[in-house]
């Protein structure tokens, strides 16, 4: 990866950058791993999108990635790879960033955008009719009702009653003894709890979309409105990973590697 | 036809196919091949491993082809052709009415031929809309809000323009009208899966009847909240059905939900031939039950009588097809003759 003559180096240094290099890989490849496509709330790294995650001799980060069709939704597309360069960006190491999006119709259009930091709308021009940020929103609280259902479901489940969880702060939520899988559905939730009200302590830990606290006596009706969200985001999820396996032919699946240009 | 285990005779009308050419040779451009290779994925990650066709047959299928897919080793008694024209993408279209015509014009008892229009081809649009409806007695059309025209990335049914065709269907005698709001080809950035426009034009047009294709997914919640409040809204489970295969699961949510919300009058069966077969979406289908975990959530059941209604009926009735004398007709056709003597009663 090194522009030097790596002979030239005493091998203890040799090794040191090394294991930078592969620090800084993994660090990548981690970053990338909270970046979610924002209709699945899913990773784009564990959805497969993500091909290439490369660190170069002067620090900038090169990432390649494809999408399920050829037609996927170019603002969900344009919305992934600014996500990315976000995130990545806020690494300290990092001095630039380069996203491309590979087989897709808008491909060359959005890549040329992305290159010179253009927003979608400046990128679409008069084809773009709403700002991403409203879709960023509209997906994000989808996502927040998505994982909130997921852990209702879990608490009513292990036998907590609509009452209970009603009551409950974000204080007793987080002190709620639960399994394995109930602390995993909860760090998701909390993930996203700030996305609807402000979180704090003291405040209930169940709201809904709009900020208000879920109460007791409507609460069946309340879950069963949520469960579409999630037989929508089932439906996407499924389609969305056949048809890129079949799109890629992915016999096996894509495990990222930290791979170094020589 | 659909006999079951105990001699019960189902009628079956495919409310989705198509006869289509997705061929290199019908290309105009890049496009055009990844439209078809597109459809291909979905036909390969969804079909039963054993159902999978070569690419090359489904690129362009020929009439035989279909004809024995939908009614000689499936179980369709008829189908509902269901034009897709895509001229920007290929040179003669890709399903037009004109190339579906041929295969209505050989079996006249079989299919039932639906046109199409667009709102954004102005008065011309409504001439050919004239010409289509008279030349082939249309009772339905399908419209495509997503499909590109030049520089428009797509238009939505509360359009000024869509009215006026709309009102131009009405009075032709179309009442059936079959729009595709589904897993979305070339949405830019509106949200393509948006169905409120079906809210709006459904209020307008008590007379017409509106076939959600796809049942809105992914957008089942918007979709379910619009059907309720609409009379004249209906399901196509073309797409959602084939999930019976690959994830049971989830297809009995969105039977479950559906059946709740709509109820079974208003939900219909589509194949989506050539991207599945009839023969088994409909063994699958016959053979499903909601399991008990989902169904204690809305109290939907897929009783005997509810598949029925969904695999033919509902259909039978938004077309004017009196079921009894259309088995007469096909059986005096010879229709049935592969087909082994029903049981007596």
């Amino acid at each position: 990866m090194s522009g030097r003559i790596a002979r030239s180096l005493p091998e203890r240094d040799r090794q040191a950058e090394q294991r930078q290099v592969e620090a800084r890989q993994a660090e990548l490849w981690g970053c990338l791993h909270g970046v979610m496509d924002p209709e699945l709330d899913e990773s784009v790294v564990d959805l497969n999108f993500v091909t290439r995650a490369d660190v170069d001799a002067t620090n900038h980060v090169h990432i390649e990635f494809r999408l399920p069709t050829y037609w996927c939704a170019a603002n969900f597309s344009f919305l992934m790879a600014d996500d990315m360069r976000r995130a990545v960006t806020a690494l300290e190491w990092v001095e630039g960033v380069s996203v491309v999006l590979g087989e897709h119709m808008y491909a060359d259009k959005i890549n040329a955008g992305l290159a010179q930091g253009l927003s979608f709308q400046e990128t679409f021009g008069v084809e773009a009719d709403g700002d991403l940020e409203d879709l960023r929103r509209t997906f994000l609280v989808k996502a927040f009702q998505r994982r909130q259902v997921a852990l209702l479901n879990h608490l009513t489940g292990i036998g907590h009653s609509p009452e209970t969880i009603t009551a409950l702060t974000l204080a007793e939520l987080c002190g709620l003894p639960v399994d394995d899988e109930g602390d995993g559905l909860r760090q998701r939730y909390l993930a996203r709890r700030d996305v609807v009200a402000a979180a704090r302590d003291e405040v209930p830990a169940f709201v809904d979309a709009a900020g208000s606290p879920l109460r007791a006596d409507g609460f069946s009706a309340y879950v069963s409105g949520l469960r579409r969200v999630g037989v929508n985001a089932e439906f996407n999820s499924a389609l969305c990973r056949g048809l890129l396996s079949v799109r890629f032919d992915l016999e096996t699946p894509f495990v990222p590697k930290a791979r170094v240009s020589a | 036809m659909y006999r079951t285990a105990t001699g019960e005779e189902i009628f079956v009308i495919d409310g989705h196919t198509h006869f289509w050419d997705g061929s290199p040779a019908n290309q105009k451009n890049i496009h055009g091949k990844q439209f078809i290779e597109c459809f291909y994925a979905y036909h390969s990650n969804l079909s039963p491993p054993s159902e999978k066709w070569e690419k090359e047959k489904f690129e362009k299928y020929d009439a035989k082809t279909m004809f024995d897919d939908l009614f000689v080793s499936g179980y369709d008694d008829m189908a509902i052709l269901q034009p897709t024209y895509l001229t920007d993408f290929y040179k003669n279209g890709f399903n037009t009415t004109e190339r579906n015509a041929a295969m209505k014009k050989s079996h006249p008892d079989r299919f039932i031929l639906n046109g199409a229009f667009d709102p954004r081809d102005g008065s011309k649009g409504l001439e050919d809309l004239h010409a289509l409806a008279e030349k082939y007695k249309l009772q339905g059309v399908k419209l495509y809000t997503a499909e590109w025209r030049g520089e428009s990335k797509g238009y939505k049914l509360s359009d000024k323009d869509s009215y006026k065709y709309l009102e131009a269907a009405q009075k032709l005698g179309i009442k059936n009208v079959h729009v595709h709001k589904g897993p979305t080809i070339i949405p830019l950035n509106r949200d393509a899966f948006d169905v409120a426009d079906i809210d709006d034009v459904a209020t307008s047009f008590q007379d017409l009847n509106f076939i959600v294709e796809h049942c809105g997914l992914p957008r089942l919640d918007d979709f379910c909240w619009i059907a309720t409040q609409e009379t004249n809204v209906y399901a196509g489970i073309a797409v959602a059905l084939p999930f019976i295969h690959s994830r049971p699961g989830y297809f009995a949510h969105v039977m479950s939900e559906l059946l709740f919300w709509l109820g079974p009058d208003k939900i219909l069966y589509g194949s989506d031939y050539g991207i599945w077969t009839p023969k088994w979406l409909i063994d699958k289908f016959m053979a499903f039950e909601i399991p008990e975990d989902v169904s204690k959530e809305t109290g939907s059941v897929l009783t005997l009588e509810n598949k029925t209604k969904i695999l033919g009926l509902n259909a039978a009735r938004l077309y004017g097809i009196d079921v009894e004398a259309q088995k007469k007709k096909i059986r005096a056709g010879g229709g049935y003759a592969h087909l082994s003597e029903p049981v007596p009663a």
